[in-house]
């Protein structure tokens, strides 16, 4: 059989029927579709994928696996290396990681590596009906601190091994970005609600409401008996412009405006939390989050949705897949624009209109490409005197994160760099022994993959420290 | 789930609980609040912690009833349960230092500025309490704040209990008699804290306000209860949640606070209606 020079497309909805339902956009392959494409892996000897996955996933094995068949074994094989695979197979940047690295990849369209781990793991979910075994206790017990992807990939690593570990979270549901970032129509939280069951029937013990730095701080997690601490913790504080209207009502951070749809169910008629919906929507910044609140925003009935960005679609930094799907979905991208100023309704004859202070528009002016900076992106630079209104009821800020201070504040000895992220070394270890940590807590706004390879280094690290 | 451990109507509007919350209870101050929801498709809200009893494990909270959520909060029964609670949040109220104080609240704003008085109290400040309702009906803790306070002024808008106007009349009086405070510390509505601030300042007295604005997380991670503050003469945002919620009266944009309070207004009053109809009918 000859190869298919591209890889099997991905099933997915209509664009003008997602465009206003929240159900998963992808569909996933069919049994099918997997095995043709498991098919189309060379399973090459120098295994280039296996190293541009974080997380270090023996990709060969398990699509060797599928090509006889195997879904449970290859599944097994996924398992080895990451406690998240259905999450994964749907939110990694594959183009960037495993696929870049597909030797297939030089001439052709590289093997749909993320569509297999995701048909693999939704395989398992949906057939195996096992319960996980519980690993004997080896009498250590551990701490984490968020219930994010790093948390829960820590924390499935250290109970396989034996511990017995706490998983701690500031909110009423486990998942951390997973459950309050990423909207239902990317990742069902079904899904993540079934890997986080996963790991308490490996034993995991997870306590919501418990804010660390308040509800108990790490010096008192040590006091319970814990030997070590993780600390993911995420990003947090969302980063605003700085421009003049932020503070207008209908402005929101991307963090506000996704946590009140996605935990807090805000697109659901029978919901007790509000959130501004319909009439026109303007997105600023290109990354995922961006991309997330833009047709999150259309799906919530936004009659218009714009995508503002400072340089090309060249430079937009979200995967490449979102921004197709947003497109097709009849998101406008306005790019090589920045906004200058929110615009809002004054009455100056009635202080008491019930408009005074809502949104009316954004101010944006146009930017062209200049030099490039220090990491080699040419930096924008506005042309003068090309400012125009984009006529709009919300606009969502998506530009951005600062790592949250509750933890260093109050923690002593915890040392963390001037961005505010905690400083590690190569094992996850800061500057406090026995305390661990990684995720967006460390380096700022990231990849779910990138926390997972943060929460697994850390996981060996503690479990080599007892050894 | 959280039990409730007590409840007690302190006037029609405004009703106490006491959920057990021992994690919270040990660590509250004077000054932090909590969030809680109701139940599974409740929204997160914000509450100041009203008092706590580390024995018990209880936390004290008291709400208007508002809108939605504050109506089915005070539809639930001692012994009854509600879905979350988390705690403490925001910083406590800086108390250290200070030899005489004035407390002032306004409304149900009184019940957090309660455990502030006290809190005073306990380590030998002169404290100073006046306190505002719209009327009779709606005056909470007199005795509670009388016990806590060397003086005490209560104040009806109406006239209908104890003296007739707003809290910046005391407040005026005090100062053009020349009384002498380290701090003034309000907690109430926006506007109240406003212009006790407005007339504080010709005395040159500190003022701190204490801010309870919309919020979903409360550990910064939204942004959604952020404020404007004017630091020496440079506009900066800050988080109430994590910054806060109390502020330096002076640097508050009090007026863009007040605007942003009411973004959820007209959805808050349909709620708020469905959840009276549907209690008439059950």
């Amino acid at each position: 059989m000859a190869l298919d020079p591209k890889k099997h497309a991905m099933p997915v909805q209509d664009p003008q029927v997602r465009a206003h339902n929240f159900s998963e956009v992808a569909l996933g392959y069919t049994h099918e579709m997997a095995i043709d494409e498991a098919k189309r892996c060379l399973n090459c000897k120098n295994r280039p994928c296996v190293q541009g996955c974080p997380v270090n996933i023996s990709i060969p094995d398990f699509i060797s696996c599928l090509k006889q068949d195997d879904i449970e074994g290859a599944y097994n094989v996924i398992n080895k290396s990451s406690s998240l695979p259905a999450v994964c197979g749907r939110v990694c940047p594959q183009e960037t990681q495993c696929e870049s690295k597909c030797t297939l990849g030089i001439k052709f369209e590289p093997v749909g590596i993320g569509r297999l781990e995701r048909f693999v793991a939704d395989w398992h979910n949906a057939n195996c009906k096992e319960s996980p075994k519980k690993v004997a206790s080896n009498g250590h017990r551990v701490a984490i601190v968020g219930s994010g992807p790093s948390g829960l990939t820590c924390a499935g690593d250290l109970a396989k091994a034996g511990f017995k570990v706490t998983v701690y979270e500031a909110l009423h549901t486990e998942g951390g970005v997973l459950v309050y970032g990423i909207p239902e129509f990317r990742l069902p939280k079904a899904i993540v609600a079934k890997e986080v069951d996963t790991l308490k029937q490996l034993g995991v013990e997870f306590v919501t409401n418990a804010v660390i730095g308040k509800t108990l701080t790490i010096d008192e997690l040590f006091e319970q008996g814990n030997e070590a601490v993780f600390v993911g913790s995420g990003a947090g504080l969302p980063n605003f412009m700085n421009i003049p209207g932020e503070s207008l009502k209908g402005v929101y951070s991307a963090n506000e405006f996704l946590t009140r749809s996605n935990l807090m169910k805000s697109f659901r008629d029978k919901c007790d939390t509000p959130i501004m919906k319909g009439g026109k929507v303007v997105v600023v910044g290109g990354g995922n989050v961006a991309m997330d609140a833009a047709r999150t925003a259309l799906r919530l009935g936004a009659e218009k949705v714009y995508i503002v960005y400072r340089r090309s679609m060249t430079e937009l930094p979200a995967r490449r897949e979102e921004v197709e799907h947003a497109e097709e979905e009849g998101i406008q991208f306005e790019l090589l624009r920045n906004p200058v100023e929110i615009l809002g309704y004054h009455n100056p004859d009635n202080p008491r209109d019930e408009r005074n202070g809502f949104v009316t528009g954004c101010k944006v002016i146009k930017m062209e490409l200049g030099e490039p900076d220090a990491k080699g992106r040419r930096r924008p630079v506005p042309v003068e005197g090309s400012e125009y209104v984009l006529d709009c009821d919300t606009v969502v800020i998506a530009i951005g994160t600062s790592p949250n201070p509750l933890i260093k504040s109050t923690t002593k000895g915890l040392e963390v760099n001037a961005h505010g992220g905690i400083i590690v070394n190569e094992d996850g270890l800061t500057s406090r022994a026995n305390v661990y940590a990684g995720g967006d807590a460390v380096t700022g706004a990231a990849t779910v993959i990138s926390a997972m390879g943060a929460g697994k280094v850390a996981a060996k690290a503690i479990i080599d420290s007892f050894k | 789930m959280y039990k409730i451990l007590s409840r007690k109507e302190l006037n029609p509007t405004v009703t106490q609980l006491e959920i057990e919350a021992p994690l919270v209870a040990n660590k509250a101050k004077a000054g932090q609040f909590i969030i809680l929801r109701v139940d599974e498709d409740g929204e997160r809200i914000p509450l100041t912690v009203a008092g706590t009893d580390k024995k018990t494990g209880a936390v004290k909270i008291i709400f208007q009833i508002v809108g939605a959520t504050t109506e089915k909060l005070n539809h639930k029964k001692a012994g009854e349960s509600i879905q979350d609670f988390v705690g403490p949040l925001g910083k406590a109220t800086e108390i250290a230092g200070k030899k005489r104080v004035c407390i002032i609240g306004g409304g149900v704003g009184c019940a957090i500025a309660l455990p502030v008085a006290q809190a005073f109290k306990e380590q030998g400040t002169e404290v100073v309490s006046i306190i505002g309702f719209r009327s009779k009906d709606l005056l909470i803790l007199e005795d509670e704040f009388r016990a806590a306070s060397s003086k005490l002024v209560v104040m009806t808008d109406d006239g209908s209990y104890a003296r007739q106007g707003n809290v910046t009349v005391p407040l005026k009086e005090m100062l053009e008699a020349g009384e002498k405070f380290d701090e003034i510390i309000t907690i109430g509505p926006l506007i109240m804290m406003k212009f006790v601030t407005l007339a504080a300042k010709p005395f040159g007295v500190p003022v701190t306000a204490s801010m309870n604005p919309i919020m979903i997380d409360g550990t910064g991670m939204c942004g959604g209860c952020r404020l404007t503050l004017t630091e020496d003469g440079k506009r900066v945002t800050k988080f109430a949640c994590v910054d806060g919620p109390d502020f330096n009266a002076y640097e508050i944009d009090f007026d863009e606070a007040m605007s942003r309070s009411r973004m959820y207004f007209p959805f808050e009053r349909k709620a708020h209606e469905e959840i009276c109809n549907l209690y008439k009918n059950a």
